[in-house]
């Protein structure tokens, strides 16, 4: 069962990458375009060097083959193999997609969850308006807002980067540079963060309030399980079974997000490299990151579906259930 | 600002708060318990006010801006002029009244934000139905697909489209927003669909001889209107963020036409010595998605079946 749907998830994944191949090779333009000063005998050789000449068919073959040796191809703007600039770029992206993951899920789930205990009295009634303007942000729009005030007006924060640079540079551990990583980071991480909780929050209120109206947790009320009791273990314990498809709907989230706010706080991660590979069309790395974006994605709602049979033993028993997913 | 402006605007919001303030006690005052339970909230209602008003200032356009929206104004003396009077939210790096800009922008954004989710809705609600009717072969085939769309971050695909096809005409972006956003609501459908294809009154509209389109169509699709509407109002506010996006990243509508991303766009260089042009823009967006969102819960309320009384 588990390894039907592997391999189910690993047929969406190639059925991206071919998209995205296919995509790239219809799209006019060149990987090196005649208004460059580059020299056109320099250009047709570059492109025979590395197949860029043959036809798409052919180039997506080889480009396969390559693939299942683990090989991404080399990347044209960057100079340097694309599995290099991943390697360098990806920490630096599940650093930013953590820390905003830990903020979003601790913030909101705490947030929906006292909403739901004094659903449509006034803390819920106010933090409900909070929390439906924050998910209304545009997150990029938030993440100016934010450094207009925490980096320029207060100077709290640095502007952008992930480390100082030349007290810091990559490659220096140290408990001082340590800090100033957690320093840099944390501005867009609560950006991220921030809009995602409102989203976590509403969600699981929503969920709770589902489950409020249940006949158990009726029942628990009417024998006189204390209300702290029932909110805890009655509510929540099943309300966090909705949560886990929750998690895995975050990662598409967390991959836009990455790409706007590492662009806009000059974030040396993949979300700005993807960004920067599309712009100057450099093929290879475009195919690269699409590719390890959508098995992000994909093998996210993978672990979320098997996480949820995990702790809610009715799916064990209907197997066939299939947890519905909506688009973020 | 003139005269005309002024007075434009003070209809343009009494006209908006009237007319929801109307619907709203009406709808409190009849017996039709559905639209009791959606005016019920406030902020649902809100939300309508403010949608009804930025429809108003899309539509009546060149009555509320004072200035062309691309007028460079006096490109030395109004550059980045704070907000005064005259420019009541200001102007931008090149001289341009951002007011104007925003009032023509609403035209732009929300048209996109509408047209976008129109195609989105409609092109998943007739995959869902195929999906969910047909089953079989077809189902597998759509939904299979709709795993690819899923799988990947739907701003990759848009920015590889407009990107790579440099300038593409504003129709052809509205069709790339609206073909990679009804992913969600066709698995939606989908469900619903296959719920009802079993019920009784489906069944027998297929033992009268009816087709299948004519069965999806009358029968069908009618009694799943709930979440399609439900994701409609959504939708908008998807499409409209995506659409700030891309052009907040300099590929979506191409300067100088403003719309409310690529005046953030335009904003976000000048951020700290003019700031309001890029806040307006950015909460006239947040005013928009908020109101949907407000909208759509209200929505979600009345058309609840469990609500509805037996």
């Amino acid at each position: 069962m588990i390894l039907r749907r592997f391999v189910a998830s690993v047929a969406i994944i190639f059925a991206v990458v071919t998209l995205v191949f296919v995509l790239i090779h219809i799209a006019p333009g060149e990987p090196c375009p005649s208004d460059e000063p580059v020299d056109p005998a320099v250009c047709s050789e570059l492109k025979q060097q590395f197949g860029l000449d043959r036809p798409v068919p052919e180039q997506y073959w080889r480009y396969l083959v390559a693939l299942a040796h683990g090989n991404l191809g080399y990347s044209f703007s960057l100079r340097r193999p694309v599995k290099d600039a991943l390697v360098e770029t990806i920490p630096f992206t599940l650093q930013l997609s953590g820390a905003a993951l830990l903020i979003d899920f601790l913030l909101g789930l705490l947030l929906g969850i006292y909403q739901a205990s004094r659903v449509n009295r006034m803390p819920d009634w106010v933090l409900g308006n909070i929390t439906l303007f924050i998910y209304s942000l545009p997150t990029f729009w938030l993440a100016l807002i934010l450094l207009l005030l925490f980096a320029e007006k207060l100077g709290w924060f640095p502007v952008g980067g992930a480390s100082h640079p030349i007290f810091c540079p990559a490659g220096v551990d140290s408990a001082f540079c340590f800090a100033d990583r957690i320093w840099h980071l944390l501005l867009p991480a609560v950006t991220l963060g921030l809009v995602g909780a409102a989203g976590t929050a509403r969600f699981q209120r929503a969920a709770m309030l589902d489950v409020a109206s249940q006949d158990y947790v009726r029942t628990a009320r009417a024998k006189g399980v204390p209300e702290r009791r029932v909110v805890l273990r009655h509510q929540l314990r099943n309300a966090l079974l909705s949560f886990i498809t929750r998690f895995g709907l975050a990662f598409p989230f967390l991959l836009t997000g990455a790409v706007l706010i590492e662009t806009i706080f000059a974030w040396p991660g993949m979300g700005r490299l993807a960004f920067n590979a599309i712009l100057t069309r450099d093929h290879t790395l475009v195919t690269a990151t699409a590719l390890i974006a959508s098995a992000v994605v994909v093998f996210g709602n993978l672990a979320a579906d098997l996480l949820l049979e995990l702790a809610d033993p009715r799916l064990r028993v209907r197997a066939d259930v299939t947890t519905e997913i909506v688009t973020v | 600002m003139t005269l005309g402006t002024w007075l434009a605007l003070v209809v343009a919001l009494v006209l908006s708060g009237e007319l929801v303030r109307a619907l709203r006690q009406r709808a409190l005052r009849g017996n039709r318990d559905r639209w009791r339970r959606f005016f019920k909230h406030r902020t649902t209602s809100w939300g309508i006010g403010i949608l009804t008003f930025l429809a108003i200032v899309a539509l009546a356009a060149p009555l509320l801006a004072p200035y062309p929206p691309n007028q460079q104004l006096d490109i030395v003396q109004l550059k980045n002029h704070g907000p005064s009077w005259t420019f009541i939210l200001g102007t931008d790096v090149l001289s341009r009244d951002v007011w104007s800009r925003l009032v023509w922008g609403a035209r732009v954004s929300l048209g996109i934000g509408a047209l976008g989710a129109l195609v989105a809705i409609s092109v998943g609600t007739v995959v869902g139905a195929l999906s969910g009717y047909y089953r079989r072969w077809v189902d597998t085939v759509l939904m299979r697909s709709v795993d690819v769309g899923l799988a990947l971050p739907r701003i990759f695909i848009l920015l590889m489209v407009v990107a790579l096809w440099d300038g593409l005409p504003f129709a052809a972006l509205v069709l790339a927003i609206g073909l990679t956003s009804w992913f969600g609501t066709s698995r939606l459908v989908r469900a619903e669909v296959l719920s009802l294809r079993e019920r009784e009154f489906v069944m027998a509209a297929r033992a009268l001889g009816m087709g299948g389109a004519r069965v999806i169509f009358r029968h069908v699709l009618p009694n799943a209107a709930a979440p399609i509407i439900v994701s409609a109002a959504l939708g908008v506010g998807n499409v409209l963020l995506l659409e700030a996006s891309l052009s907040f990243l300099g590929i979506g509508v191409a300067p100088p036409d403003p719309s409310w991303g690529n005046m953030i766009a335009d904003g976000a260089s000048e951020i700290y010595s003019a700031p309001w042009t890029t806040i307006f823009p950015g909460l006239a967006i947040a005013l928009v998605v908020m109101s949907l969102n407000a909208i759509a819960d209200g929505l979600r309320d009345a058309l609840d079946p469990r609500e509805e009384p037996a």
